[in-house]
């Protein structure tokens, strides 16, 4: 019977767990979609307009890292939200800020919760 | 620092936000300046100084009605706001408004895609749905229509054309604000307004007609204060079935007359896309002798120019013509195209061009397959929206003063060599100098370009530019060539220069404007047009 017992919470726990993951797997799913259409025209991995190596925002990360970190947003893991948060709110260079009204706090916690994950 | 509304203290100011938290919910009001700098203009030169002008507050409202009760909120606390779209006008002010104080009007959550008809070739669309957002659209519906975006895809349909943006595409098309059918408006006291055939109820031709009958004020919505628009028609262009380019250059100076004349024949006549001019000597200019000649104080004289392209092996000015159609129209228009300017202008050349069915391939949209070094953006030239043109964003933004001059040769060297001889006394690149080409943005007329860079850090710098700004927009003027769009710091300067018959059509515009908004509610300012309640405190 202790097994009984200790397996019903334990199965709850598992489905606790299950759910948390779908949740933060839904959340890094709606953050892709969110960051394909609000950011990765900027910093995406293609190639740039008009026979440029790359985009515009993927080309300035390029030349401030100068190869100590990856260029294109997608292939950090080191971007928790609230240092995106700081970027998107703030902007940078020529980076303009983005408005809670076009990109909302949550939104932005789901970009991060979509760059978080490994490749 | 935190700004408030004109003629507020504290408490009136946090009364007038309580009911537009009452309006549009608490999570839909900002305010104070954490919550306000992305509604700050980051691409101004007067960033961070007294100058700058900076918003009180912003309200997102989810619909038309609740535009509508903002508007009366506003007027009862007589509050400016400050309408934007998708907030992306950089180079021309950004969200920021021309009064400290108001309360940005973000149209951003009015982001519906109401229809998109490819069989009557028009769109009617919300002022938050952006350029991404209607290409998506059209895309995931496999839609036969093709959209005309300005560089940046992020902006709006509805926020670019009120500020009479442009495109890339065929002069019908490009010319936003020409190619809208129908407005529908919030005025100054929140009553609801169709313009056109949108007037008449059950009329089903909104979008095709946008007239209707009697006077129409859809013009005083652009670059105006008179209301705020929530719904706009645009025509579009059915998806051509081809497209092909073909280049023109020619050897001296002075060709460029006849070039010109051919040029804006093509076009007027709907046979070409839009035109791109560029000069082959560009190159040169890395080359200390021939910049200094380019640029020296009255400008180079014709013989110079032509021994320096001599010299150089190079041809004068070079034309990217554009074709979009049937396959077998534009082989046709290329070919007369090139009969026509090589028949008339001696030793002109041509070069055949990337052709192509649509749609294209990526390998065509990222403009690979050109057989010669091109001035065209393929992308915006098939109505693809893109934020690749940021490439070209330097420091921190730029500002922008986009002279509108004759669409003629002799023109196009007189503001080379006024606005040059005028600039050099700024430590700027030099935007005007005897290869600058003029831009064929607008449907019927020439542009060319003073976009200064901005940098956060340097004061300055940003000092130096600001004063270049009025000073280009001042010298401009008194050859007749006017500024076509502007920042709100400028937009006093920019409309003192159209000053015919003592500024008699700013004083028939404020006339209006004292009539139906006399407190101001809808951006008093915006386009040099003040109602009573401001102008006073406003031009001196």
């Amino acid at each position: 019977m202790k097994w009984l017992y200790l397996a019903l919470p334990l199965s709850a726990l598992a489905v606790t767990a299950s759910v948390a993951a779908q949740s933060q797997g839904s959340q890094a799913q709606r953050g892709q979609q969110l960051f394909t259409h609000f950011c990765a025209p900027c910093h995406g991995q293609g190639a740039g307009d008009d026979r440029s190596d790359m985009l515009p925002g993927t080309a300035a990360l390029a030349r401030r890292y100068q190869g100590a970190k990856p260029a294109a947003l997608e292939l950090r893991t080191d971007l928790p939200a609230p240092v995106l948060t700081l970027f998107v709110r703030r902007g940078v260079g020529p980076m303009p800020a983005f408005r809670p009204s076009e990109l909302s706090d949550a939104d932005v916690a789901a970009i991060a919760a979509y760059l978080a994950q490994p490749d | 620092m935190s700004v408030l509304p004109p003629d507020h203290d504290e408490a009136a100011f946090a009364a007038y936000v309580a009911d537009l938290r009452g309006v549009v919910g608490d999570d839909w009001v900002w305010s104070g300046d954490n919550d306000m700098f992305p509604y700050r203009d980051s691409f101004s030169p007067v960033w961070n100084t007294p100058e700058e002008i900076q918003a009180s507050s912003a309200v997102a409202p989810a619909d038309v009605d609740q535009v509508q009760e903002v508007v009366r909120v506003a007027g009862r606390h007589r509050v400016p706001l400050h309408p934007i779209s998708t907030g992306k006008n950089f180079g021309y002010g950004g969200p920021s408004p021309n009064v400290p104080g108001s309360t940005v009007l973000d149209l951003k959550r009015l982001d519906r895609v109401i229809e998109v008809n490819e069989a009557r070739n028009y769109c009617l669309v919300e002022p938050g749905v952006s350029y991404f957002d209607l290409y998506q659209h059209i895309q995931q519906r496999g839609l036969k229509v093709m959209i005309d975006c300005p560089d940046p895809g992020w902006g709006s349909p509805v926020g670019n054309a009120l500020d009479r943006g442009v495109g890339y595409t065929m002069p019908h098309f490009r010319d936003h604000f020409g190619a809208h059918c129908g407005m529908e408006v919030v005025l100054p006291d929140g009553e609801l307004m169709r313009t056109g055939m949108g007037a008449m109820p059950g009329s089903g031709s909104w979008q095709e007609y946008p007239y209707g009958f009697g006077p129409d004020p859809a013009g005083l919505f652009a670059q105006g204060n008179f209301g705020v628009v929530t719904k706009m028609g645009f025509r579009l262009m059915p998806q051509p079935d081809y497209y092909r380019t073909g280049l023109i250059r020619v050897p001296r100076r002075r060709d460029l007359i006849k070039l010109v004349q051919h040029a804006n024949y093509l076009s007027d006549a709907g046979m070409v896309s839009e035109i791109r001019y560029a000069s082959p000597l560009s190159p040169l200019q890395r080359q200390p002798e021939f910049a200094a000649l380019v640029t020296k104080m009255g400008g180079p004289s014709d013989a110079e120019m032509d021994a320096a392209a001599a010299a150089a092996g190079l041809h004068s000015w070079a034309i990217d013509l554009q074709f979009l159609g049937p396959e077998a129209a534009t082989a046709a228009q290329w070919e007369y195209a090139k009969d026509r300017i090589l028949s008339d202008i001696p030793r002109a050349e041509a070069l055949d061009g990337d052709h192509f069915a649509l749609p294209a391939t990526e390998e065509q949209l990222e403009n690979r397959t050109q057989p010669y070094p091109t001035a065209i953006r393929r992308k915006g030239a098939l109505g693809v929206p893109s934020l690749g043109i940021w490439e070209i964003v330097r420091d921190d933004g730029h500002v922008g003063f986009f002279p509108v001059l004759p669409r003629d040769g002799e023109a196009v060297f007189e503001m080379q060599r006024v606005l040059g001889d005028a600039s050099r006394e700024y430590p700027l690149p030099p935007y005007f100098s005897a290869i600058t080409a003029p831009l064929f943005w607008h449907s019927f007329t020439f542009q060319m370009v003073f976009a200064p860079s901005v940098r956060h850090a340097d004061p300055e710098h940003n000092a130096m530019v600001h004063r270049a700004m009025k000073h280009m927009v001042a010298v401009a003027a008194e050859h007749g060539w006017g500024d076509y769009r502007a920042a709100p710091i400028y937009q006093d300067d920019v409309s003192a220069s159209y000053s015919f018959n003592n500024h008699q059509l700013r004083r028939f515009l404020e006339a209006m404007k004292d009539a139906v908004d006399p407190d101001g509610i809808i951006a008093p300012g915006r386009g040099g047009v003040w109602p009573r309640r401001f102008r006073d405190r406003s031009r001196t």
